[in-house]
Formats: C-alpha cells, structure tokens, sequence
C-alpha cells in the first residue's frame, strides 16, 4: 500500500538529533503541487479495508488528547456500519476545533499542511467503505481548507462545519452534536459514537494531525512510521511549546517518548531555569521539567501525557497556584452548565482554589479542593470535570510547597506576600 | 450479564427521588446530584447494580421526573 519516493521519507534518524519534520515536511504554505513534490502522488481512494490492518500495525494513537488506538475506533465505526436491518453509511469528522488555550498545532497544520489531513480524511473514509467526509474547524483555518479542497481532482464532497471557540466544541459528541444540530455542546452518551453518531450513522471524529498521520502510513507503511518514537510511543507528534519570554510559542514535530528536557531545550528555553511545566492543556497535569518522558503510556513518575500536545513551562518566579487558579477558573466558566457536579462543582473548585492564591490563611482550604475534585469526578456526559481535577491535583502534589506557604501567608512568587 | 443504572447528567436536576430509592445505592452531593456510594470514575454514571436493587431502580427510572435515568445491560468484562 506504499508507495515511496525518492526524497521522502526520510532515512531513521540517529538517537539524540533532532526529528525530521514529517507532516511539516512540504514547508510553509504547501500547495497541491508542493504536496504532491513531497509526499509522492498518491490516490487517497485507492486506500481499503487494509489501512485499518496498517494503522494498527503502526500503533497509531489519537492526537487529540485521549490517545485512543486510531485502528480499535475505526474497526469499531467499520463493525458498527455493516451491522443490523438498515446499515448506516458511517461518517468520518477531521476535528480541527483547538479548544485548548494553550494549542496551537493544529491550526499550524490545517493552515501549512491541509492537503495531508484531508488525504487522510478520505483514505480513512475508504477504508471503512465511503464514508461521508466533514472537516469541523474554527473559522480563521476554514479559507484555507476550502482552498486546498478546491486545487484537488477529488475532494468536492467533503463538508466544512465551523467550530466556535470554546473549550469544549472539540469534544467528541460535541461535535456531532454541533454538526447535527448546530449546538457544540456535549451529549448523553448511552452508546458510543462509533455505534450511533450522526443521525444515528456509525462516526468516526478524529484530531487533524491523526488523519495526517493516516495519509503518511497509508503512504509509506507501518514500518516507515516506527522508524521514529518507541516500541510503545511510535512515530512523532506535533507538540505546541510556550513559556516565560524570551521564548516564543513554537510548533515542534517530536518522536514519540521524547524526553520533556529536550524538547524545552529544543523551544530555546532552560530547564533548570523553569519550576513546572503544564503538559496535555487545561486537562492535563503539572510535572517538573526534568525526568519525564512524552509518551501516553509509562509509569507516572517519568511520564507524561501529551494530550493534546500541549507543553507550556512556568518561570521560577511565577506562582503555580495563581497559574492553575486562573486556570481553573476559566474552566468552570467553559462548563456548558448541562451536568450538575460540573455547573456547580468546577466554579466551587475555582473558588476555593482562588482564596487560597489569595492568600486565605485557612488550612481547610486545601482538603476541600481536593473533596470538591473527587466529588465531581466521573459524573457529566464528558470528561471536563475530571480534565479538571486532574489539573489540580497535578498542582496540589508538584506545587505542595507553595500551597504550604499560601496557607501560611506567604507566596513563593513575586512580592513574597500572598496576594 | 451485569445491569447498570445510567445517568444521563444533562437531563438530571439533581430532584434526588433516585436517592430516596436507592439509599444503598446512591448518596446525594452538596447540590442534591445522585453520588454512586463507594464507586469511581465513569461506574458514577454507569452504576453497576445488585440484583436486590433492581426491582428499586426500575421504580427510580419510571418516577425520575426528568427522564435522567435508564437501566442497561453489560457484559461483564
């Protein structure tokens, strides 16, 4: 199912230097013809059933934050499909919708890189028999897709959905919902989407990057792809690095188990000169900058989850809890407020964990942050509120000090004082 | 096969009848939401249910006056 080109792909990298770019690899602005030079012609709908057989000896993972095995959705989209009296045609949604604050990798790709999502988007509706084709997107990177639709011979039946910008409008059922219904909010999930998606349809809704991983291995194969990462993290993801000035926000391509270290060194910044690093989004959790690998899978204390793909270091001098309190808070303001625990227990959270970066000198504070965390974890239609307390509790293990010194009066940060 | 009482959380306001039915089984939070007693993660929307509370937990499915409950079957992995 390959079919390789002379100067691409790239031969396996060494240990220690620094990835190739893949997805990137068509530079800036790639057009249909740059796409094309670089990647090798190649016919998306030639792609059959035997991708979903590639992508899983790939080991492909999602990049959109839960990391679920690309191959085990779609096969369960492709069951669903043919199953009972009057199968539906499944449905296959390219969510380009970033919700998350501190991202930035995908609009980077849709804009730079639009052709590889979408010949993913159209292998992996091949391959689970013709499947009807969305991109779902904010407005500033929908031109662009349009463009890229218009400069290929295919492609005139794939649908643009424009996203909102909310945090939650790339949820899953959220963005068969706004789809549907033209309301990006989250629904009850009796069944999987997989089962019954859009107007009942099996739906497929997979992150932008990941479809751009599909176009490479439908290209060059699983081996190719492994040539990068770790037997348990192969290939490379796109990761949106931001931090203290002078550094800038950054999209990196890095392979997969990438130590966190190297890829701060990689963004320009010091990791010595850094007290944490936020790695996954607003759902994800707070490490130290040295000893942990990138990777969805790994014991706890020398890994992280990449998420979304979302690296953002705090400076020594900045206070972690006021970070993670405004953090927070704007969490609980994203609540679409249709779940009980999460329309009252996130602004609860929000609340108790701004006095105490007030500078609340109440020892209690802390315990009920944490009762409030546990409390609502589990129960809502999506996973916001456990997003959210995961969060905090990162922040209550790698920011104990601190939380020590608030309760006391004091504030590690700047002005030494609490609020 | 093992039933599961699902909570639809968008639908729920937290009326509380369900935890006057099923005392054993679900508990109410500060803002009188259904807990699932002794359960983590998602078994607190698809609470896993004992034979003796079936009988309850159709009665709370029926009375629930916003429509949030249902019972489901799932195979035990």
């Amino acid at each position: 199912m390959s079919q390789a080109n002379d100067t691409y792909p790239p031969v396996p990298m060494q240990e220690g230097t620094r990835q190739e770019p893949r997805l990137l690899a068509a530079g800036p602005d790639a057009g249909w013809a740059q796409h094309l030079d670089t990647f090798g012609t190649w016919e998306p709908h030639t792609a059959g059933p035997g991708l979903l057989e590639e992508l899983a000896a790939a080991g492909l993972t999602g990049r959109g934050g839960a990391a679920f095995e690309t191959w085990r959705k779609a096969t369960a989209a492709a069951g669903s499909g043919r199953k009972g009296m009057f199968p539906g045609r499944p449905v296959v949604v390219a969510n380009g919708a970033e919700g998350e604050q501190l991202s930035f990798k995908d609009r980077t790709l849709l804009a730079h890189a639009p052709h590889l999502v979408l010949d993913g988007l159209m292998a992996l509706a091949e391959a689970l028999g013709g499947a009807s084709t969305y991109v779902y997107a904010p407005a500033a990177g929908l031109p662009r897709v349009q463009q890229a639709i218009s400069e290929r011979p295919r492609g005139k039946r794939i649908r643009l959905v424009q996203s909102p910008e909310t945090f939650i409008s790339g949820e899953s059922s959220a963005v068969v919902n706004m789809i549907a219904h033209g309301s990006a909010v989250p629904t009850d999930q009796r069944r999987r989407l997989s089962e019954s998606g859009l107007n009942g349809r099996p739906t497929l809704v997979v992150n932008v990057e990941t479809l751009a991983q599909v176009a490479l291995i439908a290209r060059y194969g699983a081996p190719w792809f492994r040539h990068a990462g770790t037997p348990t993290d192969p290939g490379t993801r796109l990761v949106s690095v931001s931090g203290p000035a002078p550094a800038r926000d950054v999209v990196l391509e890095v392979p997969g188990g990438a130590q966190l270290s190297a890829v701060l060194e990689e963004a320009g910044m010091d990791p010595a000169a850094l007290s944490a690093v936020l790695v996954g989004g607003y759902h994800g959790r707070w490490v130290r900058p040295a000893g942990h690998a990138l990777s969805p899978v790994g014991p706890p204390a020398r890994t992280a989850r990449p998420g979304a793909g979302v690296i953002h270091a705090l400076d020594l001098q900045a206070c972690g809890i006021q970070a993670t309190a405004r953090m927070v808070s704007y969490l609980a303001d994203q609540s679409a407020r249709q779940c009980g625990p999460c329309m009252f227990g996130l602004p609860a959270m929000a609340s108790v964990l701004n006095r105490i970066a007030g500078g609340e000198t109440n020892h209690r504070l802390a315990s009920e942050l944490d009762r409030l965390g546990k409390l609502v974890t589990g129960r809502g239609a999506c996973r916001h509120p456990e997003g959210t307390t995961g969060l905090v509790s990162s922040a209550l293990e790698v920011f104990a000090p601190d939380f020590r010194a608030h309760l006391s009066g004091y504030c590690t940060g700047p002005g030494g004082a609490a609020a | 096969m093992k039933t599961q009482l699902h909570i639809d959380w968008t639908s729920c306001d937290g009326r509380g009848l369900c935890a006057e039915l099923l005392p054993g089984v679900l508990d109410r939070d500060d803002w009188g939401y259904p807990v699932a007693r002794g359960k983590a993660g998602r078994e607190r929307t698809d609470v896993p249910l004992r034979d003796a509370d079936l009988e309850a937990a159709q009665e709370a499915v029926v009375l629930c006056p916003k429509l949030a409950l249902s019972l489901h079957e799932r195979k035990v992995q």
